[in-house]
């Protein structure tokens, strides 16, 4: 019958095409491109972790260095694994009253310093003062009216610091190194 | 840790004689951890030091405090760590209580030498804590 005919005819048509498509070529090259992909997540991996990291951090507590939301800084982890981090450094750390958390915070004092801090800026001048103990770091936000630091949880072992905070790459105008005292933008 | 890992013996330099174990890290997805659970955390008084220890308290549990009656609670963040050989142990009792953000692992087996190898079990010392 003719139909009958013309299926065969289309069937054999397209079992001619389907095997003149170079599948060995396709193939290799989807190989290739994913290695390709796979190795570059690899790679930006690595650079996250062990280098350097973008972070978008919020809040008032390191006002006016940091803005209230939406500065995105560059954090170098190199120096925090090395243990050379200095005071007046700006570290990213875990928070020890939550692990899940990372905040933003300056070192003010080392293990072995003496650190005068005012109990509570907002009620009167009375201050105290603590020897920061082995293998922790005094850590204070330069808003120390709106800051939850090393006044409320003592001081912070090494251990939990991740990074020092070195350059703000976003908004455009703060583009620039963060020093090693609290200024703006 | 004796009797549930062998140390590295300090004697013999260079050879491998303490126990090799297995960390698995994806209890640090949410830091959500067992009574009993054996861990792996960077010391607190010296970064590059890790320490294996045996948690015994978590946040917010009551734990009474070894060789003096003292009750203690643990703050928010913070867990107790004990070693299972108490007399030759550097742990809670000496640095307090550690916050989780320490932790670097859970250790699960036990995977060298051969004639020690196997699941490293949850198990808590009894009458030392309670949730209130």
């Amino acid at each position: 019958m003719a139909v009958g005919s013309r299926a065969a005819v289309w069937l054999a048509s397209a079992a001619q095409r389907f095997g003149s498509v170079p599948w060995r070529d396709i193939s290799a090259e989807a190989v290739d491109r994913t290695l390709l992909v796979i190795k570059a997540v690899c790679f930006a991996h690595v650079i996250n972790s062990y280098v350097v990291s973008l972070i978008q951090v919020r809040g008032p507590s390191m006002l006016p260095t940091m803005n209230l939301t939406g500065d995105i800084i560059a954090v170098d982890r190199v120096t925090a694994r090395r243990g050379t981090v200095a005071v007046g450094d700006v570290v990213l750390f875990r928070s020890p009253e939550n692990p899940r958390r990372a905040i933003t915070k300056r070192v003010l004092g080392l293990e072995g310093d003496a650190i005068t801090y005012l109990v509570d800026p907002h009620k009167g001048d009375a201050s105290k003062t603590v020897v920061v103990p082995n293998g922790h770091a005094w850590v204070q936000g330069d808003n120390i009216y709106d800051s939850r630091d090393s006044r409320h949880f003592g001081p912070v072992p090494y251990g939990l610091i991740q990074g020092r905070v070195f350059y703000r790459v976003w908004p455009p105008e703060g583009f620039g190194f963060i020093g090693q005292k609290a200024t703006s933008l | 840790m004796h009797p549930t890992f062998t140390g590295s013996s300090t004697s013999f330099p260079g050879s491998l004689k303490g126990d090799v174990v297995l960390v698995e890290r994806f209890c640090l997805q949410k830091y959500k951890f067992s009574h009993g659970d054996v861990i792996i955390f960077r010391s607190p008084t010296n970064q590059k030091q890790m320490f294996v220890k045996r948690l015994i308290a978590l946040p917010g549990d009551w734990i009474q405090v070894p060789e003096s009656s003292e009750i203690l609670q643990i703050q928010e963040g913070h867990c107790w760590v004990e070693g299972d050989n108490p007399a030759s142990s550097l742990d809670s009792r000496s640095f307090g209580p550690i916050p989780l953000g320490l932790v670097q692992g859970r250790v699960t087996h036990v995977i060298w030498p051969p004639q020690r190898i196997g699941q490293v079990e949850r198990k808590m010392p009894t009458g030392r804590i309670s949730p209130y």
